[in-house]
């Protein structure tokens, strides 16, 4: 037996394929020869991508037609599986749609979901998932039992995505079924949010301001900062739910996970919600009054002091350097 | 209109939280309290309540030992009644029998809309609400960041990677709220002492007709629980008015400028 038939969850970004997506794909293939990748609408775009990082078979849906994903992607997945196509273990971004399409698909195949893993191992037929908890100070591994299909979601970054150079993959299509009561949630309008410079859970460089600041005009500090070092801005939920921020900035938990080069957290305690999304940076410098603050715990530079005082003359000093 | 949310009653997040070394479960014997993420969802069914001008809102919990204290605020902020389903049989549940539990529940109250948090904070699984919304076939629109009701239908703002998407949802559906989406009142003395009164009424499993339930219809085992490596101390200093210099330096040696 062992696993043999494993799914993606696959999702297209400005005309190629998501990161996400790439990692996981990549590391399908350390577990299996057998990797499909499965698209929630039109795939035409990204066959070749998914066949380079190591699909050999596409299914996609077809255009949604402004349906949300969760509820028509898990029914074309079950309507495959009822097919006859069954996966041993299919593996999700941990995301918006990644999060619907395994919620659905769960009551679906009657089968339990783990979400949140950075690490999946296979020995035989049983499949392992790692999970950080308590702000990533301790790992918690699980083991599917019952029978396949196994449902997992992982966060960004857990895999380093890497091309196989696999050629172009054969495209299925996997229809929507008839949906019922359940498909009546229709997108009428999509905004889209401006932002410049690099995406936060991309950026080299990633400073966040938060509570700390004391006030939301003070966050110009911040983006200022980033600015200047080609970075991303990004603040805590303290702030995002204070409304001082937009939520496509937080980091955290329920935000953004964000693995830079280096993080500076101006003005935030460190709660564990907040470290979950930033331990993974490979530095990390913090900037807070209350010399108590965990954040403290996890900085390799850490400054007990107002961050009012410290960054306009660490701003100064980066300008002074042209 | 009849609104039902759905609340979890957790630890309070300031206690540190512990697995129980025999089980490898989350300890939850500590006194519980409302999830923060679970106000935005009650506050929110009150505001949506209030612009319907008439109707309730009910409340569905699952928690061990009978606990009604985190019900019991949420009742403060004017909630109606609750269900609370509390069984030795539940422990171990895995997040899809905490769904089917909890969708029995919620199906008997006959509600036009479901409301829940995105997440809850101590175990953030995050898929229950959908979950819920499957099982009883309902259309769902998840990680609201603005809801109103017009018509028989939902109006969301859902969150996106990129933004927003406005989304129309007819009722009856099940919302998911971010936090933030609204500002959730502070229970009032008044309301305080009025929630002592409200009915709550406690049930079984067996009551909703749920079986297999708890450990041994969990689809998961843990395998194990172990330290992350810790990361190496770093250089804790004081700012003496010129400890920017030290960052700078710093961000030198890691060659970022």
């Amino acid at each position: 037996m062992g696993i043999s038939n494993i799914w993606v969850f696959s999702q297209e970004s400005n005309g190629t394929a998501t990161s996400g997506t790439l990692e996981l794909l990549t590391h399908a293939r350390t577990l299996s020869g057998g990797v499909t990748a499965f698209v929630g609408g039109d795939a035409s775009a990204i066959a070749g991508i998914l066949g380079e990082y190591g699909a050999t078979k596409v299914y996609a849906t077809g255009d949604l037609g402004g349906a949300l994903p969760g509820a028509a992607v898990a029914s074309a997945m079950k309507a495959v599986i009822d097919g006859g196509d069954s996966p041993d273990l299919i593996l999700f971004p941990q995301n918006y749609e990644g999060r619907d399409v395994m919620s659905r698909l769960s009551v679906k195949v009657d089968r339990t979901v783990l979400t949140n893993n950075v690490a999946v191992a296979v020995d035989g037929d049983t499949v392992t998932v790692t999970t950080p908890v308590f702000g990533g100070n301790t790992l918690v591994s699980t083991s599917f039992s019952g029978s396949a299909p196994y449902l997992a979601s992982f966060r960004p970054k857990s895999f380093a995505a890497e091309s196989a150079s696999g050629a172009e993959a054969e495209v299925v299509a996997a229809p929507v079924p008839d949906l019922g009561s359940t498909g009546g949630a229709t997108v009428t309008a999509v905004h889209v949010e401006e932002s410049t410079g690099p995406k936060l859970d991309e950026a080299d460089v990633v400073v966040s301001g938060g509570r700390g600041l004391g006030e939301s005009d003070k966050f110009s500090m911040v983006d200022d900062l980033a600015k200047i070092l080609n970075g991303a801005a990004g603040a805590s939920r303290a702030i995002v739910d204070a409304g001082w921020v937009p939520y496509s900035m937080q980091v955290g938990q329920t935000g953004k996970v964000v693995k830079p080069n280096v993080y500076i957290a101006a003005g935030i305690s460190g709660a564990t919600q907040h470290m979950v999304g930033m331990k993974g940076a490979k530095n990390i410098i913090a900037i807070n009054k209350d010399a108590e603050a965990p954040i403290f715990g996890v900085a390799d530079l850490g400054i007990i002091g107002d961050v009012h005082k410290v960054l306009p003359k660490l701003i100064e000093a980066l300008e002074g350097r042209g | 209109m009849k609104v039902v949310v759905c609340v979890k009653q957790i630890p309070d997040p300031a206690d540190p939280g512990a697995l129980d070394p025999e089980s490898k479960t989350l300890v939850r014997d500590a006194k519980l309290i409302l999830d923060e993420s679970d106000s935005y969802g009650v506050e929110m069914a009150l505001q949506l309540v209030d612009a319907a001008g008439e109707g309730e809102v009910h409340l569905v919990s699952m928690a061990p030992n009978n606990e009604t204290a985190g019900l019991r605020t949420a009742l403060a902020m004017g909630a109606a009644s609750a269900t609370l389903i509390s069984d030795e049989a539940l422990k171990g549940s895995d997040a899809l029998g905490t769904a089917k539990v909890l969708a029995a529940a919620i199906a008997r109250q006959e509600p036009d809309l479901v409301l829940a948090a995105t997440e809850s904070s101590d175990g953030y699984t995050g898929t229950v609400p959908e979950q819920v919304a499957a099982l009883m076939d309902l259309p769902s629109v998840t990680f609201a960041k603005s809801v109103a009701v017009d018509g028989g239908a939902a109006k969301v703002q859902r969150q996106t990677e990129a933004g927003y998407d406005e989304v129309t949802c007819p009722l009856p559906a099940l919302v998911s709220v971010t936090a933030g989406v609204v500002e959730p009142r502070y229970p009032s003395f008044k309301g305080i002492m009025a929630a002592k009164s409200k009915p709550v009424e406690t049930v079984t499993a067996a009551d909703l007709g749920v079986t297999s339930v708890g450990w041994e219809g969990s689809g998961q085992t843990v395998a194990s629980v172990e330290q992350a490596p810790a990361r190496e101390a770093g250089t804790i200093i004081e700012d003496d008015g010129e400890s920017f210099g030290k960052i700078v330096e710093y961000l030198e040696t890691i060659k970022v400028i």
